[in-house]
């Protein structure tokens, strides 16, 4: 079959099985827009490229598949900077195709030229640069492999107008081969004998739960786990959803904005099993420290993850699902009892002071039972104020087990991570490792597209709200039913509280003088509302979640409500 | 810091080589010295990378290089087990009445004067690093106006060979 670059490549995006691109045209792109437009592929265009990176990571995360965004050369490609720094740290699988300049011009500094191949290298897992047409079909087959398997991420093309205009004899390739790509993913069954060996001997074990469990699908086998050795777990904020967050051994995030049981647990440990996470510096600051009380087993995709930041005893690298499946075949309970009174004990107390917390002071009317206790819930004013953990903790009670949360990233996103009962994994997306604000709004966009029978609700503050916020656009223009949840302090509030904290409340440049948000949805034809008090919350959920539609609603918050 | 050696197999790609030496310094890497040239098989480049650091440090390189695609193979090798070389040109200063003994200790260290003029002599010497080190400190009485090294190239000692079947580090 003879068919310009530019067919090949439509045609094997069609091959692939994709059925949506993100996107957004520019000249040196133009040939291949003109061969989508004969394809079924749907295309939704985004307002900026930085949507539709993003855009296609919440797409791959709430799907499962490989997320594709394209744009053109130039400021193209380079807006499409942060949104795959951001899929390569939370490891997403997306494939971005920018156009670039004619191959004979490249390096003379042409109109709408960047290298971006060399600017993407320090954060994408591999890309190209095609520079013959022939090579087209074979660079797209390893493209798509590459950020779909082993641990995923994102893979950039850069395609030359003139490969993408040059004919070719099209042949997709049907195996793949690259020599220094060959991910493992059986467990050594050595090492899995010693965890079993380990979970046994061990008296107060804890397992951290990361992001990998929910990209390898495993959730159902290390509920299955838990409860079978009755072992607490622990997550990360990219592993949030791996167990349910009602689950009575799920103890919820650790971290420095994680909750105090959790933490707990993981300092008091005996043993710690790390599975699919790579020991971050916001989850555990002090790993080492952590080492020197537990014994410490790592499970995880990557070897380089493996001894990076943490000591670890018994190694394995390998898909976390297939070595649990394997884990399972042998694994018995220790004597845990003890460790699972402790910790119960203290998950109760817990959860019936956040419950207390959130519910019994404020939903009431203001009464006067305020002490030196609640002091942080006193300042809110409760008449014109929403509480954010109160309206996350009745959202939770409202929307559905399949409904999809992302959030932005600051205080909107600690609290959401730290509020919202999260029961399965993938329904909740948030950028962890990069922590891109004006991720969530677009990554919602992804997400509808990539699952229009859920519902999707984007938790976002009026700070990050704003970077992206012209995928109000998008959104409108493809009639999707996205849910705008805006927490509205008129402050960068994680800033904010780090000046409070760390810099002795010398506020600067934290203050936002914010529009109408209401009235700017309604300018994109969406509908909005504002509510300023706990009192409303529940009605405005209800108006808000009752049908298909887009909606904005802002909640105003006290700039004093703290994450911590 | 200790010195490692690190021997790579790599695609013989353009950009290949971009990839290798960023990684080095977006982690935080120290390269001592880095030589890359084709082998045996055309489609294959071989790198001779010299690491400063403990052995956590090297274990962390040898696996992120492992991460790039373009790199086959990795493997780190014994200085006990291994021949390694460096080329260096060396340009002296050499007057009518320095030239002779010049001459003399490049013969003692069996290297060889590939330029002369007038008033300076360019030595073409070959070793490991105590070798070069060591003719360096001969020379430096006689005042050296430039030294041009490939860096370290290395090979294991006996049958041993790094073949390109299987990416994992030994």
């Amino acid at each position: 079959m003879r068919l310009t670059g530019a067919q090949a490549m439509v045609k094997i995006l069609e091959i692939e099985n994709v059925s949506h691109i993100f996107g957004y045209p520019g000249a040196a792109i133009c040939p291949f827009y003109d061969a989508l437009a004969d394809s079924q592929i749907k295309h939704i265009l985004t307002r900026h490229e930085q949507g539709a990176a993003h855009a296609a990571n919440g797409y791959a995360r709430a799907t499962g598949k490989t997320g594709v965004c394209v744009a053109t050369s130039g400021p193209g490609a380079t807006n499409l900077i942060t949104g795959i720094a951001t899929a390569y740290m939370d490891s997403i699988p997306i494939v971005a195709i920018t156009g670039q300049v004619p191959t004979n011009q490249i390096g003379k500094d042409v109109f709408q030229e960047a290298d971006i191949t060399g600017a993407t290298a320090p954060f994408c897992k591999h890309n190209y640069l095609v520079k013959d047409v022939k090579e087209l079909p074979r660079i797209m087959k390893e493209a798509f492999h590459i950020a779909s398997t082993g641990r995923p991420g994102p893979v950039v093309i850069d395609v030359p107008v003139d490969v993408q205009n040059a004919q070719l004899d099209f042949l997709y390739p049907e195996t793949i081969d690259i020599r220094g790509y060959k991910p493992t993913y059986k467990g050594h069954p050595l090492q899995i004998r010693k965890i079993a060996d380990a979970i046994k001997e061990s008296k107060a074990p804890v397992i951290c739960a990361g992001g990998g469990v929910i990209s390898s699908n495993a959730g159902e086998e290390l509920t299955e786990l838990i409860e079978k050795c009755r072992i607490p777990v622990v997550t990360t904020l990219m592993g949030i959803g791996a167990v349910p967050a009602k689950h009575e051994l799920n103890l919820g995030m650790l971290g420095s904005h994680g909750n105090y049981v959790a933490n707990y647990a993981i300092h008091n440990a005996d043993l710690v099993i790390i599975m699919g996470a790579r020991v971050g510096d916001r989850a555990m600051a002090a790993a080492n420290k952590i080492a020197k009380k537990a014994k410490i087993i790592h499970i995880d995709i990557d070897p380089a993850e493996i001894g990076k930041n943490i000591d670890v005893v018994i190694p394995v690298v390998g898909d976390v699902k297939m070595i649990l499946q394997d884990l399972l075949q042998l694994v018995e309970k220790g004597d845990v009892e003890e460790w699972n009174r402790v910790i119960g004990d203290k998950l109760a107390e817990f959860r019936k002071k956040q419950h207390s917390d959130v519910f019994s002071k404020d939903n009431a009317e203001d009464n006067g039972k305020d002490n030196a206790d609640n002091a942080a819930s006193s300042r809110t004013d409760r008449e014109n104020a929403v509480k954010p953990s109160y309206f996350l903790k009745m959202l939770s009670d409202m929307m559905d087990g399949e409904t999809i949360v992302t959030t932005e990233v600051g205080q909107n996103q600690i609290w959401a991570a730290n509020y919202l009962s999260i029961n399965k994994p993938g329904k909740f997306i948030t950028s962890g490792g990069m922590g891109t604000m004006g991720y969530g709004l677009p990554a919602a966009v992804g997400a509808k597209v990539g699952r229009p029978e859920n519902k999707v609700i984007v938790i976002s503050g009026d700070g990050s709200f704003q970077m992206t916020m012209q995928e109000l656009g998008t959104i409108k223009q493809n009639k999707l039913g996205v849910k705008i949840v805006i927490f509205n302090n008129s402050r960068l509030g994680m800033v904010r509280e780090l000046q409070k904290k760390k810099y002795c409340n010398r506020y600067f440049q934290t203050f936002l003088d914010n529009p109408d948000f209401v009235k700017l949805a309604d300018a994109y034809g969406i509908k909005g509302e504002r509510i300023s008090g706990n009192l409303e919350v529940e009605g405005a959920i209800k108006r808000m979640l009752h049908d298909d539609e887009p909606y904005l609603l802002e909640c105003v918050v006290d700039p004093e409500e703290p994450t911590l | 810091m200790p010195k490692h050696i690190l021997s790579v197999l790599v695609e013989n790609h353009p950009g290949v080589l971009s990839r290798v030496a960023g990684l080095f310094s977006r982690r935080g890497f120290n390269i001592d010295s880095l030589a890359v040239g084709v082998t045996e098989n055309p489609d294959i480049s071989r790198m001779t990378i010299v690491v400063d650091g403990d052995d956590h440090i090297v274990e962390q390189v040898s696996k992120q290089l492992n991460k790039l695609i373009d790199v086959i193979r990795v493997k780190r090798l014994d200085p006990a087990e291994t021949v390694s070389r460096e080329l260096a040109l060396i340009k002296v200063n050499a007057t009518a009445a320095t030239r002779s003994e010049i001459i003399q200790i490049v013969e003692i260290f069996r290297d060889k004067i590939v330029d002369v003029s007038k008033n300076t002599l360019t030595i073409e010497a070959c070793g490991d690093a105590d070798k070069l080190k060591a003719l360096e400190n001969m020379l430096q009485q006689f005042g050296i106006k430039e030294i041009v090294r490939t860096g370290f190239i290395s090979i294991e000692r006996g049958s041993k060979h790094i073949k390109a079947k299987n990416n994992n580090e030994d």
